[in-house]
């Protein structure tokens, strides 16, 4: 295991009376490439920000390995930012834009160009030195801002929202650009985005956050196909939740029927959320299934059907290859390792709890 | 009914009251007594007093400008970093004695400047020496910066508010510190409100009379003091046409000056 480069200790941020982070823990590793996702408003931008410096956290310590770098101003920080709107400098040409960190430093002029000539080819971009911000799209603004950010050679690179103003095929394109930056250069990136596919497709962790509080730390495949409670295994993708009570080990009921499952250790008889994703839900015949239901919605979706069955008063979402007609009668079966079981939350509050890794 | 029928109006308008006055001033400008073609009223200028008052319009509108400008920066970042609440109103007080008559305004400085007047008095009960800038160059310096203060604020305030905060945190996440992002990024990015609020606090305080009638006394005259009297005075309409058409000179390059500098109008009040 590689070593913290990034702890987050307990820190909390208010503006006014409205609490953004509260004790928010939270550690990076060195080399990792790690997404802070959730929706609007969840407190990702502003862990970010207090990353960066341009937020000061009302309470906890910010660590940058063994240094507390809580008070120290961004520009004493050894990180830097692409910011959501580029920001780029409008004033400056391309040429300035990128030399503008190395002239700080007072790096020679030699070094300044070959840095540049470097990044430039890095982000697919040779030769615009002399172009101004402004002639350039916004897929080619983004690319010279994180080429302003990575000639600094700093231990972390922080994007927010990096890709979020560019269209569909430019984001995808943009994805990987940037996971080939990242094994190129070898350094942290700590990304922030909503988009749970861009968080899916680029990241070695994931942080779901809601409401100021961290919902949730893993991989991409642990958060998608363990998510941990209701929040997330929404957030991430489409998903059936189901309540349901578990009635022994490997035996949890809901709508009316028993199921066999794989999870253990909720006790007998205890409330809990079933999740399936609509891409494990089985259909088959009515004969002999375990449950059946009626179509009631087919939409084409490219790869696959997207269906709505009514089955004991659930309205089912499932993903399949194959279709089946409105009104048509089915059977819907689950295997036992697609049922993921949550704990219920206890309160409003408890929804937005701390979860322990 | 096409868009012609409501442009009328407004062309009939600037004809009437910009376009044949120009042409009245060209024509004064360029003939003498009898009517007959001089450059007469133009070489004007050259004569010892007419020089002397147009070099003192020029040495006192630049000061002017020069305290307008150091005035008005510090106080339109203040502005620009406050939040909309608060702004907004202190923009109403900057903006409120505008509505006032200039006139007026003028003329309150000349009771508060006099030899026995206001802050004069006020001085002697705190047995202060008096305060003797009427009728100087000073006061009309005074005039002209209390004047057209709100005219290099409100360009500065509104260029430096068009500068994202990102860019300004971009600056500091690159390492620059609170001088390096001012020098590096906030100025030249506010260039362009700094140009039009030179050009629209120059060019009033180039042509004034007013200020320096009420407050420099009869004894200085400006170029606009000379131009106004051959009008009123005199009745020397062609000296007067010839003066002003030399001033004109300078104001057209300054307006080009300022179009240069200020190509996407982000400089423009309001």
């Amino acid at each position: 295991m590689s070593t913290k480069i990034i702890d987050l200790v307990n820190i909390s941020k208010s503006y006014g009376n409205h609490c953004v982070l509260d004790k928010l823990d939270l550690y990076i590793r060195e080399n990792e490439f790690l997404t802070l996702l959730g929706p609007s408003g969840c407190g990702k931008t502003t862990t970010l920000r207090i990353i960066g410096g341009f937020e000061n956290p009302d309470d906890g310590k910010v660590m940058f390995y063994d240094s507390d770098i809580t008070h120290l101003p961004p520009n004493k920080r050894q990180l830097n930012t692409v910011f959501q709107k580029y920001a780029l400098f409008t004033h400056m040409n391309i040429y300035e834009n990128i030399a503008f960190g190395l002239k700080i430093k007072n790096k020679s002029q030699a070094y300044i160009q070959d840095k540049i000539k470097y990044a430039l080819k890095l982000v697919g971009l040779d030769g615009f030195e002399k172009r101004m911000p402004d002639s350039l799209s916004g897929g080619q603004q983004q690319r010279i801002a994180i080429a302003r950010a990575i000639v600094n050679e700093p231990k972390i690179l922080l994007l927010d929202e990096p890709l979020g103003a560019l269209d569909l095929k430019l984001r995808q394109d943009m994805q990987y650009e940037l996971i080939r930056l990242k094994n190129e250069l070898g350094i942290t990136f700590v990304y922030v985005t909503h988009d749970q596919e861009e968080a899916l497709t680029m990241s070695d962790t994931i942080v779901v956050m809601n409401q100021g509080y961290i919902q949730q730390i893993g991989t991409p495949e642990d958060i998608y196909n363990e998510p941990e409670n209701a929040f997330v295994a929404d957030f991430i993708g489409e998903s059936n939740i189901i309540p349901s009570v578990m009635v022994q080990d490997e035996l949890v009921e809901f709508l009316g029927v028993k199921w066999a499952c794989v999870d253990k250790d909720f006790g007998e008889n205890t409330p809990v959320d079933v999740v399936i994703r609509p891409e494990d839900v089985l259909l088959g015949s009515p004969q002999g299934a375990k449950m059946t239901g009626v179509v009631s919605h087919v939409i084409f979706k490219g790869v696959h059907y997207e269906m709505e069955v009514q089955a004991n008063g659930f309205e089912w979402l499932i993903h399949s290859t194959k279709m089946f007609s409105v009104g048509e009668m089915v059977g819907i079966s689950v295997d036992p390792f697609n049922i993921q079981i949550m704990n219920k939350p206890l309160s409003k509050d408890e929804e937005a709890t701390i979860i322990d890794e | 009914m096409n868009k012609k029928t409501f442009i009328t109006p407004y062309v009939l308008w600037s004809t009437a009251f910009i376009i044949i006055p120009l042409c009245m001033v060209f024509y004064y400008g360029f003939i003498d007594d009898t009517g007959a073609f001089t450059l007469q009223n133009i070489l004007a200028i050259s004569s010892r007093e007419h020089q002397k008052a147009f070099f003192l319009s020029l040495i006192l509108s630049f000061i002017s400008t020069i305290i307008c400008l150091v005035l008005a920066y510090p106080l339109a970042m203040l502005l620009a970093n406050m939040n909309v609440n608060q702004n907004s109103f202190i923009v109403m007080i900057f903006i409120l004695p505008m509505w006032m008559n200039f006139l007026l305004r003028t003329l309150a400085w000349q009771t508060l400047l006099e030899r026995n007047g206001v802050i004069n008095s006020i001085l002697s009960v705190f047995h202060l020496p008096k305060l003797m800038i009427i009728n100087t160059p000073y006061a009309i310096i005074l005039g002209m910066v209390y004047n057209f203060l709100p005219f290099m604020v409100l360009p500065i305030y509104n260029s430096l508010i068009k500068i994202d905060d990102s860019v300004i945190n971009a600056a500091k996440d690159l390492g620059a510190n609170s001088l390096q992002t001012f020098l590096k990024v906030i100025l030249p990015l506010s260039l362009p409100g700094v140009i039009s609020g030179i050009t629209m606090v120059f060019v009033p305080a180039l042509t004034t009379f007013v200020i320096s009638d009420l407050l420099g006394g009869s004894k200085i005259l400006l170029i606009g003091n000379v131009i106004e009297q051959a009008f009123t005075q005199a009745s020397n309409w062609q000296l007067g046409s010839g003066l002003s058409l030399v001033l004109m000179i300078f104001i057209i390059v300054s307006m080009i000056f300022s179009a240069v500098f200020d190509k996407d109008g982000e400089g423009n009040l309001i």
